[in-house]
């Protein structure tokens, strides 16, 4: 039903955003690794004030078995407010919880209730017939409907990966978005420079290359994502390949600048196959085109063989794994996630080209295995992985599991379940808020009620 | 009285943040240029100029080949034909693109204007004044003065946004005009149509 005012959610600018209440709940995406029970979504308590805060209040089991939940998103967002195709009346209630391994996509109400209620399965055959993809991923929401990247092609074939659009009202899947594919055939994250009808698209692989786990020749071999693709927004038109060099495998999230006059960003890359490094780029605007510039580099740790996982053994060291960044609404803070040395870095970003390191945290790791502080004698398997910061920039949720076949090879004594909270000020975690029972899944995206630094794009500065 | 409601009315969609004035308001912040803001708004009122007054010469014409009653009857159907399927539809208005020149700018006005209905809402109007004997030049005079209202609407609205107010202000003041707008479409075919029968 479409209301009066426009949502209370929806907000014309990322300042507006930023002075918004902050979060009582967190939706989180958890899977079983094993495929024998659902997946779910879990519901966290993020209020200080309940007294039930910082545990699990609300779960909701998906229908069938074997999804492999990843990412997510809303159905609506603050750009139902830019004004080429306002829709401010449309409601922020619908989670959009695409099944990776599965392909379905399923649609969830989470008005007037904790635990969200399952409103509608997209088959994957629908994904299939009618955009021509299979394993979906990222979803946004766009000005004129819902856009959802997928890793996958269908009838067998491992691709090309792209981007659907859905219906933001039936959520029916409508179109393939893609006009003018061009050069570009591997798939995973993509978001948009709005209000300059720009769309970027990163790279990760095709089915076979990522859903028995990483292909060490392939890896080697630099076979794995490595370059960045500039699209026309409106028209869904190929405009510029950016490779990074095939050293650089792997460019995964894409953070643009939430401020809709800039036209920069940073995208994490997981690895360099030359010396195990992760790093971070910016994507910026150069005259007509775009360029990238390496701003952030991580050297991996040296590591006892004995110490390291059989797939790492012949490297004698750890490496960091970018695996996810995120930057806060004000566009000032990034937050990179190193997955395999086990800790969450904090930069400041007031000037994109020259990040300055500003905080450190270590949490569970490869080699580390750090503690929480609220529990300081258990050791923790995994590290900071998915990594959602609050509309405010104040609070940030991290969650462990990467991918359930990549956890098994980086973790594989088991990577265990757990989510931290942050707080940014301190930069020190939050001892109140500390998950680990996930009834036996694996956590993976967060995504904060109303919104957060990941779900948002704004038309007016 | 006829005056008043065509003023009226265009003011009505000047204040419409979905028709024009908050667009402009956002081509002016994107380059922090007021000028940019200003020459946009005459290219959204031509957009909203030509949806009105194709309606004022479709009337005109039709007028010209049929008779009065026939002419109001046939409005009057449309528009409680249009403001129903207006009421019934919540499908939005699709366009994905921002960076657009002055003259696509116009065209996506008359686009929206069009899918609005705004042009419509004048039939009676431009029915009444084929009686009258001078429907192409009252009609497109009476779309010029509504155009006149709904740019000083939009004029005064943008700037006062863009210069004091902020956009925090849509948060609460964006009000879903859209099914009483719809409402008001049936309403005007009925009146219509009964003045026709009666």
């Amino acid at each position: 039903m479409a209301l009066w005012t426009p949502d209370p959610t929806f907000y014309p600018s990322p300042r507006d955003a930023a002075a918004g209440p902050p979060e009582k709940l967190a939706y989180v995406a958890a899977f079983d690794r094993k495929a024998e029970r659902p997946d779910a979504i879990a519901v966290l308590d993020t209020d200080p004030a309940s007294a039930t805060y910082g545990e699990l209040v609300g779960w909701t089991d998906l229908p069938n078995t074997g999804d492999e939940l990843h990412h997510f998103g809303w159905n609506a967002c603050s750009s139902a407010l830019c004004p080429s195709a306002p829709h401010p009346h449309t409601e922020r209630r619908y989670l959009v919880v695409p099944g990776l391994r599965s392909s379905r996509i399923h649609i969830f109400d989470t008005k007037d209730r904790i635990s969200p209620e399952l409103v509608k399965v997209i088959e994957a055959d629908e994904l299939a017939v009618k955009a021509g993809y299979s394993r979906p991923h990222t979803v946004h929401c766009g000005p004129d409907g819902l856009y959802v990247s997928a890793l996958g092609g269908v009838n067998g074939e491992e691709g090309p990966g792209g981007i659907a659009v859905l219906d933001h009202r039936t959520f029916e899947v409508r179109r393939r978005w893609e006009s003018e594919r061009g050069p570009q055939y591997l798939a995973y994250d993509f978001w948009w420079h709005l209000n300059h009808d720009v769309l970027i698209t990163s790279e990760w692989g095709t089915p076979s290359m990522i859903e028995d786990g990483l292909v060490g020749e392939l890896l080697l071999g630099r076979k794995y994502g490595h370059r960045l693709h500039v699209w026309d927004l409106p028209k869904g038109r190929h405009l510029q390949e950016i490779d990074l060099g095939d050293q650089y495998q792997m460019p995964l999230e894409l953070r643009p600048a939430h401020d809709p006059t800039r036209q920069y960003g940073f995208v994490g890359v997981v690895t360099s196959v030359e010396d195990l490094s992760a790093s971070v780029w910016l994507w910026f605007r150069e005259g007509e085109q775009f360029a990238v510039r390496k701003v952030i580099t991580i050297p991996a740790e040296p590591a006892d063989a004995a110490d390291l996982p059989p797939l790492l053994q012949p490297f004698g060291a750890v490496p960091p794994l970018v695996t996810d960044i995120d930057l806060s609404v004000d566009d000032q803070r990034l937050y990179v996630s190193c997955w395999g040395t086990g800790e969450l870095k904090q930069y400041d970003v007031a000037d994109p080209f020259n990040p300055v390191e500003i905080g450190s945290l270590r949490i569970g790791g490869i080699t580390g295995r750090t503690p929480h502080p609220a529990r300081p004698g258990q050791e923790l398997r995994g590290g900071p992985q998915m990594v959602e910061v609050s509309r405010d920039g104040k609070r940030v949720y991290l969650t462990n599991s990467l991918y359930g076949a990549w956890d098994d090879q980086f973790y594989p004594e088991g990577v265990g379940s757990w989510l931290a909270k942050v707080d940014t000020d301190a930069f020190a975690f939050d001892e109140r808020l500390f998950v680990t029972d996930f009834r036996g899944l694996r956590p993976h995206q967060v995504k904060l009620q109303g919104g957060d630094a990941s779900s948002d794009s704004y038309c007016f500065p | 009285m006829t005056v008043a409601a065509i003023l009226l009315l265009g003011a009505f969609h000047g204040l419409n943040p979905a028709m024009g004035w908050l667009f402009a308001v956002a081509r002016g912040l994107q380059e922090r240029s007021r000028g940019r803001l200003l020459a946009s708004l005459p290219a959204i009122a031509a957009g909203h100029l030509a949806s009105v007054a194709l309606v004022a010469v479709v009337v005109a014409v039709t007028g010209s080949l049929v008779t009065g009653r026939a002419l109001a009857i046939g409005g009057g159907v449309l528009l409680v034909g249009f403001g129903l399927w207006r009421l019934m539809s919540d499908r939005h208005f699709r366009w994905a693109g921002m960076r657009l020149m002055l003259p696509q700018l116009a065209g996506w006005s008359f686009l929206m204007s069009s899918a609005h209905g705004a042009g419509l809402m004048l039939l009676p109007v431009f029915s009444g004044m084929h009686e009258h004997g001078h429907a192409m030049s009252g009609g497109l005079a009476a779309a010029g003065l509504h155009t006149l209202a709904m740019f000083a609407a939009a004029a005064v609205t943008a700037v006062l946004v863009y210069e004091l107010a902020g956009l925090t202000i849509l948060r609460r003041a964006w009000f879903n005009v859209d099914r009483m707008w719809a409402a008001a479409l049936v309403a005007a075919g009925v009146i219509t149509l009964a003045q026709a029968v009666l």
